[in-house]
Order: C-alpha cells, then structure tokens, then sequence
C-alpha cells in the first residue's frame, strides 16, 4: 500500500516536473517579448512608433535615433536573397525528388543539408576573406560593365566595387537560407500521391508539366511555407551579413553600397553604446525584429503544418 | 508543338539539375577554403598557448577553446534535461491538452528565431542584473536556442513509440512514470540522443547570441561566471581586425568548428537513417 | 471486327527482375469492351499499365515482346511516350482531380495540345463534360475547385478529362473500386456509352462489373491469361478448370 502511495506521489512529482519544462518555452517567449518592450520602453516613448521607423537619421552624439535604415536594409538584403534562394530551392527539390536517380538525389539532400549546417560566422568569414576580394576584382566589375551602361537599370551597378555590400551580403544569405525552402518542398513533394502524377503523365504530360501543373499546385502552401520560413531566417541573420556589410547608417543606392541591418547595428553597437537611450534604441530595433520574425515564422509554420495534416 | 513542349521540358529539367550544382558549388567552394586556410594555421602552439599581443608570434586559442567548451557545455546541461522533459510532456502527460499542441507550435516558432534576439534578452535580464558579462549567461543563451529544438525532437520520438506497447506496460499495473523511464524512452532513445546531437551541433557555431552575454576575454578562464572567451567571438574579432597572424588563427578557429558542427551532423544524421531502416 | 492492339508474347519485369507477366498474347477489339478479371496480383494492373507504358515512370522496369497499336510496335524504344499517351488514356482505381478548377481540369489535356481559343476549349469542355454525363451538375460551379465534388463526381470528371482529348483507347483501372453503388452505376452506363467513339479497356475486381459491361474477358492468373473470349462464353461456359472455379467463387 505504501509503495503504491510512494508511487502515487512519485509520479504526480513527474507530471510536474516535465509540465513546468514544457511551460519554458511559454516563458521564452514571452518573457523575451516583454524584456524586450521595457528595455526598448524609452526609445519607444521617446520617438513613438511611426517617427522612428521612418526616421533615417542615428546619431548617438546628438541622441537621436531612427530605424529607417537598418530595417529597410534587413527588408532589402532579405528580399534579393530570396530572389535567388527560391527558384534555386525549388529547382533542388525538383531535382532531388523527380529528376536524379534515388541514390544521387540522397545523397545532394544530404549535401544541401550539410550546407544549413555550416554556422552563420562561417559564411560570414568566408564571405569577408574569400567572397567579397573575388566579388571587388571580378564579379562586380565585370556586371558594371555588362549592365552599368543601361538605363535605370545601370544605376543597380553603379558606385565603388568594393565587395563590401549588399550584393555580396544577400548572395551569402541566400546560400544559407535556400536549405530551408529546399526541405520544406523537398517533403512536400514527396507526398503528393503518386497517382495524380501518374494521371498526368497519363495524359500525355511532360514530367515538367506534371511538376508545374500538378506538383506544384498541390504542394502550394507548403512551398509558400517553406519561403516563409527562409525569410524568417533571413531577417534575423547576423554574422553572415555582420562582415561584409559594412555598418553604414546610410540607405542603399546601389546593390554595391553597403548599409547596414537591424542585426548588424546590434552586433557592432550593442555592446558599446555608453548612453541609456542608445542602448534602448538598440532594444527597440531588436524588439521590432522579433516581432517580424515571430509574424512571419508563425505564419508559415501555419502553413506547413496545415498542409501536413491534410 | 510536341517538339516544343520536350525542348521546354528539356531546359527547365536542366534549370534543376543545375541549381542542384550550384548548391553543391558553394558547399565544396566553403568547405574546401576552410580546409585549406585551416590546415595550415593548426599548430600545437594554436591549442597551448594564450593569445600573444599582437604583433608578437606564437599565440593560440587556447583561452577560447576552453570557454567555448565550457558553454557549450553548460547549455548542454541546462537545455538537455528540461529540452528531454518538456517534449516528454508534451508527448505524454499532455498530449490531450491544447495547450499542448500550442506550446509545440510555439516551439516550432522559436527553433527559428533570431539567435542575436535570445542575446539582447539574456543581457537584459541576466548580464544587467549581475553587472558583467558571464560565461553563465552564454550558456544560458545557447540553452534558450537549444531547448526548443530538443522539445519538438524528442516529442516526435516519443510520439513514434506505438500506444499499444503502453497500454501493455500499464495493464502489469505499472504507474505512467515508470511506463515512460522502462518503456517508451527505451523505444526512443537513439532518436533522442539524435535530437540531442543535432542540438548541441545547432548551438556550438552561434556566435551571435554570446556577443552581449559571455563576451570575451583575452586570458583563459575556468570561472563560468567571468566573462569568457568562445571560439566563435574570437573568429569575429580577429577575422574583424588588423592583423594577419589573428586573421590565420580566425581560420584556425573555423575550421575546428566547421570539423565538429558537420561531424555531429553526419553522425546525427546517420543515427537517423539506422533508426527508421529498422 | 477490327483490331486495335495486338499484343504478342509479352513478358514484364519490375526492378529486380521480377517477372509480372508471363508470355501475354491477346487481342483487343476496336470499340468493344475489354475486362481483365481475376484474383488480387495476378498482374491485371500490372498488363493494362503497359498499354500506355506507365511503367517507365520508375527505373528499372523492363518489357519485353511487342503491343501493336496503329501498326507500330508501342514497346520498342523510338515511340514518344507524350503522343502514345495522349492516344491511349488512363483513368485510375481512386479519382485523380489535379489542383485547379473543374474546367482546367478538363481542359488541361486540350491545353497540353496547344488549344488556346476560348471559344473552342469552352465548347469542348462542355462536350466532355456533357459525354461524362456531369454536366449537368457543374455547369454554374466550374470555376471552383474540384476537390469540392464527392467521390463519384471526381471520377466522371477524370473521365471527362481524359475523353476531352478525343483518344482512340481508354485503360480503366478498377474505376468503380472506391465508389457507392449508385456512382458505380452512374460510370458504368457512361463507360458503355462510351465504346462507340473509344476502344475500352477495364480492369476490374468485380466479376458482376465485368459480365454487365464487357464484350470480351480475359482471365489473368499468376501473370498469364488462362483464358479469353466472348464474356458470354467465358462466365456461362468456361473451357478451363481455373476460369470456372474463379468466376464461381470458390477462390479469389
């Protein structure tokens, strides 16, 4: 009788111990949530909402401080990394799940994979030593060159070609994200039914037809998942971007300028800035970062999983 | 018109084919810098000595490669055991629950967020309070970004382990703890250690959240709560400045944590592949 | 009574050399009915798969022997599957509607053909949709979706589909299998309908399917056909052992 009391407690003891575990992660988010809103509270009450996000200007000297820049240097560098990462995504997981033979198509799975696997300060050191010197001599000279000379369009190419900028920052980025939208579709298609390609093909589709008529739109939400999920990623990327984006406070007029991210000005700044209200308006860029990223990843975790109880 | 629709079939197949190469590309392009840049700049005196000023040859890392174990370790420890439990609720006592279900989402969510957030958040709430940075603090960051990932790993694990192999245990009249120490985590037990591998490689390349929170230090401490130097901090620093000798250990550096991160990675990766062949 | 496809000694292996079909010969007669009957893995689907090659779909499956179709040999190496397939029409066991509207659905096959005119792929939906006997009630809702029509609905438009193409052959793999009775019936009269236009072909699990519809039937049994003929001949006065016993239940 004892030992079944002894149990009896024992296990309610259990039920608590893994209860309060699984509340953590309750805790963190909105613990951060709040943290964030009262350190950022004096930047936030001091400049508001919509004056800080449009205001461009952050000058710590004469305390005053915008966002404008950093946010719409993460919109930016996030947007053409997804410009690039999507259709190579989709062509990876096309490729992995209809066109290469089951054993080769394993084994570049396992290769994109091992490229989500490679850490952020990686890419971001290979990008400042290796990539950004290759970008300066060749690359961005060569398509100042090629396209500089057109109008409206030349002026993408315009500017110093020093590497150092938002072109070489959102190739980086869209190497790191493009393993997460190529996951995400890769699942996806490989459970569309097999007899819906197969009455494709039945009707005398090309294996293309077949994946753009049928494989895509049956996998829709989940590829839009998938992108979804790549930007969140690429929003709140730094160290990637931290080295070779250069920390200007200065919106982009070119794709070779450099600027600066909401990730990279907490990087470089947070842990120097002396005055109070420097380091809330840190906190506020930082808030406000969580917030586009909880939206965005909420979003399209929603999707996915939508579609995956289908 | 059919001949059209092969040719178009023919070059939008081949599109794929080479984005599968362009992915390939950059991977081999990265691994193969890294290999080549880090060969070099390991030296024994890169693991022994403390760093040296600058200018001044035959400094090393050994100041990071502690604390960077160190923190690594202390996340570990903390995120481990409360990761293995929640998911254990989760897949368990509460599957029923709603509430559940929301806190997995939630954790699906906060696999992904912005690891420089966690980093602002523990310096807001434990770095201020304490008045320095901590090597504490940077294991606690790792461990926000860790326990999620272990969570939903180990609730899909548990949730594999079939009902009826319960129910078995409970009809000898076995309490539920007991079913789920004897019974359903010796069912999932690789796919928890996998979940737990593939954690520990997420967490070992951050840098970012350990900016604000363990910092750095120049001298090799085994306090957990000094500030501590980290491997990942170093290669932002020394990459960042001056001086080519940090430069090649920055390389150094990069190439012991890629090695780790994609050995961890294949392992967990295989332990996967063993589990669902059985 | 002319022939549509003859096929002569055909053997059939999946990956891994399994052999599904053993030395196939039989002939298929133009706009008649062809059932293919007998027990679960006899190799009934695995035959018809052939007609329109859905087989080469995955690595490693082999065919051997010859399918005359339109005086060619459609196993040998030089046909174009895209045009075999658009002669040669498929319509599967579980309805297949693809992710778009019910009229993409139907004029998909006309758009694979390069029918772009409005007016003609309006027309032509219509005369499927009307031969499918669905017209009727999908004419104000062929805008949405198709995964909103119930289960026999979905399968007449997959017929609907594949007959808007105008093919010369169309395979039915157990079309009825996933279907209520009263759907069942529905298809069944249409796929008798259909034969004037459109050479036939069905598989089914159903003997009493085959006996009502059927002109001819062919008995599969562990990859050979035992015995084929007129369906009268075959369930009233079977020449082999196996035949009978098959279609009077005592296995299968």
């Amino acid at each position: 009788m004892l030992s079944n009391k002894k149990q009896y407690y024992f296990n309610l003891f259990f039920f608590f111990v893994t209860a309060s575990s699984a509340f953590v992660v309750i805790l963190f988010v909105v613990g951060i949530f709040l943290v964030l809103f009262k350190e950022a509270f004096p930047a936030i009450s001091r400049y508001g909402i919509i004056r800080f996000i449009f205001l461009s200007s952050w000058d710590p000297v004469r305390e005053i401080f915008g966002g404008a820049v950093p946010l719409v240097g993460t919109l930016t560098t996030s947007f053409l990394a997804l410009i690039v990462a999507v259709p190579v995504a989709l062509g990876i997981a096309v490729f992995i799940t209809e066109v290469a033979p089951k054993r080769l198509g394993e084994i570049i799975g396992m290769a994109i994979e091992l490229l989500a696997a490679i850490p952020s300060i990686i890419y971001g050191m290979w990008g400042l030593f290796t990539l950004a010197p290759l970008q300066a001599k060749y690359i961005e000279p060569f398509l100042q060159n090629l396209l500089g000379g057109i109008p409206l369009l030349g002026r993408l190419f315009s500017g110093n070609t020093l590497g150092i900028d938002i072109f070489t920052a959102s190739i980086i980025l869209s190497i790191m994200i493009t393993p997460f939208t190529a996951a995400v579709a890769r699942d996806a298609f490989l459970v569309v039914p097999p007899v819906l390609k197969e009455s494709a093909y039945g009707m005398g589709a090309t294996k293309w037809e077949v994946i753009k008529d049928v494989v895509f739109p049956y996998c829709k939400m989940s590829i839009l998942g998938g992108i979804g999920l790549s930007l969140g990623r690429a929003l709140g990327e730094t160290m990637a971007v931290a080295f070779v984006l250069g920390n200007l406070n200065q919106f982009p007029t070119s794709l070779f300028s450099p600027t600066a991210t909401v990730t990279v000005k907490l990087a470089n700044e947070f842990t120097e800035a002396d005055k109070d209200i420097h380091l809330a308006a840190l906190f506020y860029l930082a808030f406000l970062l969580f917030i586009m990223s909880l939206t965005i990843l909420g979003v399209s975790k929603y999707f996915i999983h939508k579609t995956q109880k289908k | 018109m059919i001949r059209r629709r092969k040719i178009i079939n023919k070059l939008a197949l081949f599109f794929c084919f080479l984005t599968a190469l362009w992915g390939l590309f950059w991977l081999i392009f990265i691994l193969f810098d890294i290999i080549r840049h880090g060969i070099t700049a390991l030296t024994p005196s890169l693991f022994l000595n403390e760093p040296t000023p600058p200018g001044i040859p035959g400094g090393g890392l050994k100041h990071a490669l502690i604390g960077h174990l160190l923190i690594t370790l202390t996340a570990t420890l903390i995120g481990v055991p409360v990761g293995i439990l929640g998911g254990t609720f989760l897949a368990e006592y509460g599957r029923n629950y709603i509430i559940s279900r929301i806190i997995s989402f939630i954790a699906d969510i906060m696999i992904s967020i912005p690891a420089i957030i966690v980093g602002t958040f523990v310096f807001a709430f434990m770095v201020k309070p304490m008045g320095h940075f901590s090597g504490l603090a940077g294991g606690v960051s790792l461990a926000i970004i860790m326990i999620p990932i272990i969570v939903r790993t180990t609730e899909n694990m548990l949730s594999l382990v079939p009902w009826t192999l319960r129910e078995a245990a409970f009809a000898l009249g076995a309490p539920y703890y007991k079913v789920i120490f004897q019974v359903v985590y010796r069912g999932a037990g690789v796919g928890i250690f996998t979940g737990v591998i593939l954690a520990i490689a997420r967490v070992a390349g951050e840098a970012a959240p350990l900016l604000f929170t363990s910092f750095n230090n120049a001298y090799t401490t085994y306090n957990i709560f000094q500030p501590m130097a980290s491997l990942t901090v170093t290669i932002f620093q020394y990459a960042m400045g001056p001086y080519e000798d940090w430069h090649k250990q920055a390389w150094g550096a990069s190439f012991l944590i890629t090695l780790f991160i994609l050995l961890l990675a294949i392992v967990g990766r295989y332990l996967v592949r063993l589990k669902f062949k059985a | 009574m002319k022939v549509e496809i003859e096929i002569k000694n055909l053997n059939f292996y999946y990956a891994g050399n399994i052999q599904a079909l053993k030395n196939i010969n039989l002939q298929i007669f133009k706009n008649k009915i062809t059932a293919l009957i007998g027990p679960s893995g006899c190799g009934k689907t695995t035959l018809l798969r052939c007609i329109n090659r859905i087989h080469d779909l995955y690595p490693g499956n082999r065919y051997e022997g010859e399918i005359i179709f339109q005086g060619r040999n459609i196993l040998s190496n030089d046909i174009d599957l895209i045009e075999l397939r658009s002669k040669i029409g498929m319509v599967f066991q579980k309805p297949t509607p693809f992710p778009m509207s019910i009229f993409d659905n139907v004029a998909y096959g006309l758009r694979l053909r390069g029918i772009k005119n409005k007016r003609e792929l309006q027309d032509r939906v219509e005369k499927a949709l009307k031969e499918a006997a669905l017209w009727e009630e999908v004419k104000d809702k062929l805008n949405q979706s198709a995964f909103g029509l119930s289960g026999g609905q979905q399968q007449r438009l997959c017929i609907a589909r594949a007959i808007a193409v105008e093919p010369e052959v169309l395979l039915f793999d157990e079309p009825t299998s996933a279907l209520d009775p009263i759907s069942t019936g529905k298809i069944e009269d249409l796929i008798i309908q259909l034969k004037s236009k459109i050479t036939i072909v069905i598989v089914t699990h159903n003997m009493q399917q085959a006996a009502r519809i059927s002109d001819y039937t062919a008995f599969m049994y562990l990859g050979e056909i035992i015995e084929f003929g007129p369906t009268e001949k075959i369930f009233t006065n079977p020449e082999n052992k196996l035949t009978e016993s098959y279609i009077t239940g005592r296995f299968g």
